[in-house]
């Protein structure tokens, strides 16, 4: 008698097979129409706003960092490092992500150098995570070949809360650093990263150990925690921001379709977290067209949002909308929320809505 | 010897851009570079089998839209993660308004 199987979320399982056999591994995903002339103006690349947000975001790092110094040993350290630690270990997020697409700046050694800079504070593997992102936009949370679900079924809520501390980051990626510097790379990671590729996912590790070890170095010749405050340490008390919108990207929504606008969020935001995200809260639009630089994306929403589900208008709207359908995916791990498309919205190919990963 | 075969028109192909062109159960992509030359290359990225014609063309520059792979639609060479394998480029050239490449 055939039962229910629970997802495979290792690449190299049962899942994985299935997405292959069923055509949900590199498939076809939808796009909503958008003239050719249209788009190559959103997708033209630019130096310009990139640069001046470097600047920005690289000037606050330094200043709050030179005020936690200069008031360390006092309470009025407090506010200088929760803004340091904000800048440094989520907004690095999104300077890795957008830098990694290679549509920040124009320019691709400045895209090189702010994306090597923003995997080193987020303990993120640049070769690993490089290829790992590929793969999440071929086959969007699609179950056994995604590497980058953020929140799986059933969902682990102690884990998703752990997640906001940063703890769960050095509990992973700082082993994983460890193990790769050694030039061993997992399963799943051989899964994703191409043969002639392995040998600098093993060098770039070597080179974040080492400058974990002389920070570590520095702090004990020191007799001080300062170095280590300023570098590794604000990937635990810095992360939670990237963890409050990122989590929003995908989680609750249906998994094994390719339809973007069916597993992905699009959420209104403030000025500062887009700021710190780099405008990745339109993330359907980022999903279904990331050749569109960060900057260009206000004005791609405007131009495909009558084919999108309705924004979320707030965090606080997103985060209400998820929680119940979490403590629901408890019980029923294929509960999810399913978007509804506007009365103007070309309709979905449902094909791959009958696939049951989860059956047997 | 291989074919010279008609792709499009001279002005099918914008400045700085790529068109998609389909022949004998295959696909190419014609780039017309900024210094009004023409180019040509098979049409889909050596990565993940997306068509580069929907791409953007930067100077000498083709980036694939599904995952931002650069190649030099010039020479074919692949210019970094996540593309290793050059794209295979065709002789090109124009004659009475025409686009031919040789494939």
């Amino acid at each position: 008698m055939a039962g229910t199987m629970k997802r495979d979320y290792s690449l190299v399982g049962e899942s994985a097979r299935r997405a292959i056999e069923t055509g949900l591994a590199s498939a076809e995903w939808y796009h909503t129409d958008v003239p050719r002339k249209a788009m190559k103006e959103l997708m033209q690349r630019s130096d310009g706003p990139a640069i001046r947000d470097t600047i920005i975001w690289i000037v606050a790092i330094l200043g709050s960092a030179a005020g936690g110094i200069y008031f360390w040993g006092t309470w009025w350290c407090v506010p200088f490092f929760f803004a340091y630690g904000v800048l440094y270990g989520s907004s690095s997020d999104s300077r890795w992500h957008e830098c990694g697409h290679g549509t920040a700046f124009r320019t691709r050694w400045m895209n090189d150098v702010v994306y090597q800079i923003a995997s080193f504070m987020l303990m993120r593997n640049p070769v690993t995570w490089r290829w790992s992102h590929a793969r999440h936009h071929t086959d969007t949370i699609i179950v056994g070949r995604d590497a980058e679900i953020a929140v799986m079924r059933p969902p682990d809520l102690l884990r998703a809360a752990l997640a906001f501390t940063g703890i769960l980051d050095f509990r992973y990626s700082l082993p994983a650093l460890v193990r790769q510097a050694f030039g061993k790379l997992s399963p799943d990671e051989k899964s994703y990263v191409p043969e002639m590729e392995q040998h600098k996912a093993v060098t770039a590790a070597r080179w974040h150990i080492a400058i974990y070890i002389a920070t570590i170095a520095l702090a004990l010749t020191m007799r001080s925690w300062v170095p280590l405050v300023l570098i590794g340490l604000p990937r635990l008390y810095g992360t939670w921001h990237m963890v409050l919108t990122g989590l929003l990207q995908h989680i609750g929504l249906a998994d094994n379709v390719i339809d973007h606008r069916l597993n992905s969020r699009t959420v209104y935001m403030n000025p500062i977290s887009r700021f710190i995200y780099w405008n990745m809260n339109f993330h359907v639009e980022h999903h279904m067209f990331p050749m569109v630089p960060y900057h260009a994306l206000p004005r791609l929403h405007e131009l495909i949002k009558h084919d999108l589900p309705e924004p979320n208008p707030s965090m606080w709207h997103a985060y209400r909308e998820v929680w119940p359908v979490l403590l629901r995916q408890l019980r029923y791990e294929d509960y999810f929320l399913k978007r509804e498309l506007p009365p103007t919205a070309r309709p979905y190919r449902g094909e791959f809505h009958d696939v049951n990963m989860a059956a047997e | 010897m291989a074919d010279w075969v008609e792709a499009c028109a001279v002005d099918d192909v914008e400045d700085e851009d790529v068109i998609r062109f389909d022949h004998g159960g295959r696909t190419f992509a014609i780039y017309r570079s900024p210094g009004d030359e023409f180019f040509a290359t098979d049409g889909f990225c050596t990565h993940e089998q997306a068509h580069l014609a929907d791409g953007l063309v930067m100077d000498d520059i083709i980036e694939c839209p599904k995952h931002n792979g650069r190649f030099n639609y010039k020479t074919g060479q692949a210019k970094g993660a996540p593309v290793c394998v050059n794209l295979r480029t065709y002789p090109v050239k124009v004659e009475a308004g025409k686009v031919m490449i040789q494939i």
